[in-house]
């Protein structure tokens, strides 16, 4: 309405432009990426970083919470690299591969190139790609996520990233786990896409480590699910970091295909997962699952919108949020069905624990349903630990405070059993347990 | 079951594009100047015979007005409304107010009846108990014209007048309670309405006092190019209560017209406040054309301990309709309901829902909300829940669901619940699905045909709310609901 009008930019504001124009020539692109990217940043200039006026950022202030922006981080010394991972204990002993990107770029020296390339799955630099002819393509976003702040942002300073793709057929036959690493601090902005090829099937573990400090982590997520394909990603956005941890996952999903991931939010201070998924063949199935825990002033928003955009697609969104002190959680989901997607099922639940007296919940599960014949559901609920429970549980001999525990271990593994990935259910019950001991 | 072979009947009998309220009486009616203006203002406070405090009042709120910008988050899309192009006043000839029925114009009473409002309900109701009557206080074309039952509401000290005569005769009560719930700033039309507010109800329920009959108006906008005003302000005092019934029905017209209603009300300790509306006004022809715009905004104030706010709404008209009762739960263990069926067809735009703010201890909220959309309408619920810091033991419990019927409609979700305090325990659910192929071969297995298993479907699937309406509106709002699916059968 009032675009024209010129806004007051914040310090972090002032700052994203001028670190813009330090880093502009040394970007990689064609002609037609470097215009991409220098709309984006016109996009941040004119509406400033999103704040609670802007409706998909209600409850999670961005404006107000970057007080100042970091500059990018260099690029990385494999070196320094090899020392983070090596600190890192994320999925201790679990057998996979390494996929690492490091500073926003990817480090092929430590990454499975080969294991992966004898698997049938091919890595390749997000750069390489970007600086082909097609390149811009690989920057898009959907409709359904409009003119996103937070992918604007991702596309203006974006350095680089990881491109997988699993050959038709392949049945990969460990998990990935592509790590993000820090080698010092500062932004950390990177774009990694995911093809997975017609009828191949691919875990990933997508982790963080190292510290960025102020710098925000701002990483995009591209993945491609094509007909009768399997992907299924669990993401740990865990560890204290006082900078914001933006992600971002856009995922296309074909015919008869299978997505499912879940977010585990333990531990930044702000941190915001947005998805965005669209069905684009018919007969396929998406299933989002979130487990967070919040302490202190910590702000964890889960945001995501479920396109069905074809007929006889299910969805189940299933998140648990259990906050403390004075933290607060979002939920804000939303089932699109077009009016042509008949048969289209869709199931979102959000549950929210509270335990401190002052932490805040907002829950905005949305439907918006243009078809007839669908059958969309959600439910919504927040609360505190059911007395009759925690009493069925000391009347048992259990002490109080492990009673608690055990209660919120069970609320939250609701959904981290639901997900149904064994390999990592242990580890995030672990984590889970050792949040509340914390 | 004979209300539902009732509902199909009516439904046989009327054409979708044949609105059955759809007529204009001719009445001499006198209009002030068209468009927005300090003088406007002026006439309007003038022609009330309003004291200063009171256009000082409105001028204030124009200017407010001036600088406000229009709200354009609702999800309902219509041409930009030009404020200078409509009249905001046009009351019936005789201002003066008739002493009994029979000064009154033959040709209004013959509107009346066709509108089915029990004017001459002293004869008719002759030998009735006495609660059972209602009390009517008709609004045609933004002037009270008649107040029925006012003698026997004098008796229980219950004030049953129009706004305008409030303003005159009970000043300090309205001084105190006017935009005490919707502040004159609240919102782009809640300002509006508060400069130009033409007329509308005033009730006032004494302590202890329990209101001896259900209080109603009908509102009815008759005049062409009117845009409809009303101002209701509803005290009920400690321990009191009162029922207020609420229906709306306009004649047929190309040109949409507006409505910016505010309602208001206030329920001090342990008061009860019971608020039933039926709306249904012209919702547009087959192709969309004409129809009313309501953008109304309705609150009520659960101020002391104890108090209880229940709103219950079957909107089946107006080609847009932006309405959000609401409760703010500012007293302890207070109550706040809201019931609601919506019904959308043809090209009908619903964006509506509710608020229930709880800022007491112990306040507990429910809300049943079912969105009916057929044809190429579009039915939003947009609803909020939420409980503040010393909001401790807040409960709120929230259904919404939505029925389809047809492929190009839409029904859209968005609730907001929010929750500031561990100790609040919300709930929410919602579900939106066509009539299950179950049920309908069920019902046609037993011999009904496929519309009147749809009207029986229908029937149970709202039958959660028509169960909260006094028994004067469940029969009617039944039959507007199969008058408004009309045409989408099949």
């Amino acid at each position: 309405m009032n675009m024209s009008i010129p806004i007051n930019h914040t310090q972090a504001e002032t700052e994203i432009l001028s670190r813009f124009d330090a880093i502009k020539s040394g970007l990689v692109g064609s002609e037609a990426v470097s215009t991409l990217r220098e709309e984006a940043l016109e996009e941040i200039k004119t509406k400033g970083l999103p704040h609670k006026r802007v409706e998909e950022y209600k409850y999670s202030d961005l404006r107000a919470y970057m007080k100042s922006a970091a500059a990018i981080a260099g690029e990385a010394d494999p070196d320094a690299v090899a020392s983070v991972l090596n600190d890192a204990g994320n999925f201790g002993a679990l057998e996979r591969y390494r996929v690492v990107v490091a500073n926003g770029r990817f480090v092929p020296e430590v990454s499975d190139v080969d294991g992966l390339a004898a698997e049938g799955v091919d890595l390749g630099d997000f750069n390489d790609l970007l600086a082909c002819e097609n390149g811009v393509d690989l920057l898009g976003s959907p409709k359904s996520a409009g003119s996103d702040a937070t992918i604007a942002l991702n596309t203006a300073f974006v350095q680089g990233g990881v491109v997988i793709t699993v050959r038709e057929g392949v049945d990969v036959s460990k998990p990935i786990e592509l790590v993000h690493v820090a080698t010092e601090q500062g932004a950390q902005v990177a774009r990694n896409r995911i093809a997975v090829s017609k009828g191949a099937k691919l875990k990933v573990l997508e982790t963080f480590a190292g510290d960025a400090g102020n710098g925000e982590i701002n990483v995009v997520f591209d993945y491609d699910v094509a007909d009768e394909a399997l992907l299924s990603v669990t993401r740990l956005i865990v560890g204290q970091s006082a900078g914001a941890r933006l992600f971002t996952s856009l995922a296309r999903i074909g015919e008869k295909a299978e997505f499912k991931t879940l977010g585990f939010m333990a531990g930044p201070a702000f941190a915001r997962n947005q998805q965005f998924v669209a069905f684009e063949g018919e007969h396929s199935e998406a299933k989002l699952f979130g487990v967070t825990m919040a302490r202190d002033t910590a702000l964890a928003d889960h945001t995501l919108i479920v396109d069905h955009a074809v007929p006889n697609c299910n969805s189940r969104e299933f998140f648990k949020t259990v906050l403390d002190d004075r933290a607060k959680g979002v939920y804000q989901g939303r089932i699109n069905v077009a009016q042509h997607a008949q048969k289209s099922d869709g199931e979102m639940m959000t549950q929210a624990l509270l335990l401190g007296e002052d932490a805040e919940m907002a829950n905005k599960p949305e439907l918006e349903i243009f078809a007839d014949d669908v059958l969309c559901a959600h439910g919504a609920t927040s609360g505190q630990i059911d007395e009759d429970l925690l009493f069925y549980l000391r009347a048992r001999g259990i002490p109080e405070a492990e009673a608690r525990t055990l209660l919120v271990l069970a609320f939250l593994s609701e959904a981290i059993e639901e997900f149904g990935e064994e390999d990592v259910t242990e580890e995030l019950e672990t984590r889970v347990r050792n949040w509340l001991a914390a | 079951m004979p209300a539902v072979q009732e509902t199909i009947d009516q439904v046989k009998a009327i054409d979708v594009d044949q609105y059955k309220y759809g007529f204009v009486s001719d009445i001499d009616s006198e209009k002030g100047a068209k468009g927005l203006s300090e003088e406007t203002v002026r006439f309007i406070s003038a022609k009330k015979q309003e004291p200063e405090w009171m256009t000082e009042w409105r001028l204030d709120a124009l200017r407010r007005f001036q600088t406000m910008e229009e709200p354009n988050w609702a999800r309902v899309d219509y041409p930009k409304i030009d404020f200078d192009a409509l009249y905001y006043w046009a009351s019936p000839k005789s201002v003066e107010g008739p002493k009994s029925l029979d000064e009154v114009d033959p040709e209004l009473l013959a509107t009346y009846e066709k509108l089915g409002i029990p004017l001459r309900e002293q004869e008719i109701l002759a030998g009735v108990e006495p609660k059972n009557r209602v009390a009517v206080d008709a609004v045609f074309d933004s002037v009270s014209v008649v107040t029925t039952f006012k003698e026997e509401l004098k008796k229980a000290g219950v004030i049953f007048c129009s706004i305008s005569e409030a303003i005159r005769e009970h000043p300090e009560l309205v001084k105190k309670y006017l935009g005490s719930v919707v502040p004159v700033t609240d919102n782009y039309y809640a300002t509006l309405n508060s400069a130009v507010f033409s007329d509308g109800s005033f009730v006032y329920i004494p302590e202890g006092v329990r209101c001896p009959m259900e209080l109603s108006t009908y509102f009815r906008i008759n005049e062409m190019n009117t845009g409809q005003f009303e101002r209701t302000l509803i005290i009920a005092e400690k321990g009191s209560y009162v029922s207020y019934l609420e229906g709306c029905t306009a004649p047929q017209r190309d040109e949409n017209q507006l409505h910016a209603a505010v309602v208001e009300l206030v329920a001090l300790d342990d008061a009860e406040i019971k608020y039933s509306t039926v709306q249904n006004w012209f919702p547009g022809d087959s192709e969309g054309k004409g129809g009313i715009y309501n953008f109304v905004t309705k609150r009520g104030d659960c101020r002391g301990k104890n108090s209880k706010i229940s709103w219950t709404q079957v909107e089946t008209g107006s080609a847009i309709t932006w309405k959000y009762p609401s409760c703010i739960l500012r007293g302890d263990n207070s109550v706040g309901e809201f019931y609601s069926i919506a019904v959308s067809n043809g090209y009908q735009q619903i964006d509506s829902g509710t608020k229930m703010i709880h800022l007491g201890k112990n306040t507990s909220s429910r809300i049943i909300s079912k969105g009916i959309s057929a044809g190429k309408s579009s039915n939003t619920y947009r609803g909020l829940v939420s409980a503040h810091r010393k909001a401790s033991n807040a409960r709120n419990f929230t259904q919404c669901d939505s029925l389809l019927i047809g492929q190009d409609c839409g029904a859209h979700t968005v609730p907001y619940i929010e929750s500031k305090n561990a100790s609040a325990v919300f709930e929410h659910e919602a579900t939106t699905s066509k009539i299950s192929d179950d049920q309908m071969f069920y019902c046609l297995q037993r011999g009904l045909d496929e519309e009147g298993a749809v009207a029986l479907i229908v029937n149970g699937f709202v039958k959660d709310v028509i169960q909260q309406l006094p028994m004067e509106f469940a029969v009617e709002a039944q039959k507007l609901i199969s008058i408004s699916l009309e045409g989408s059968v099949g």
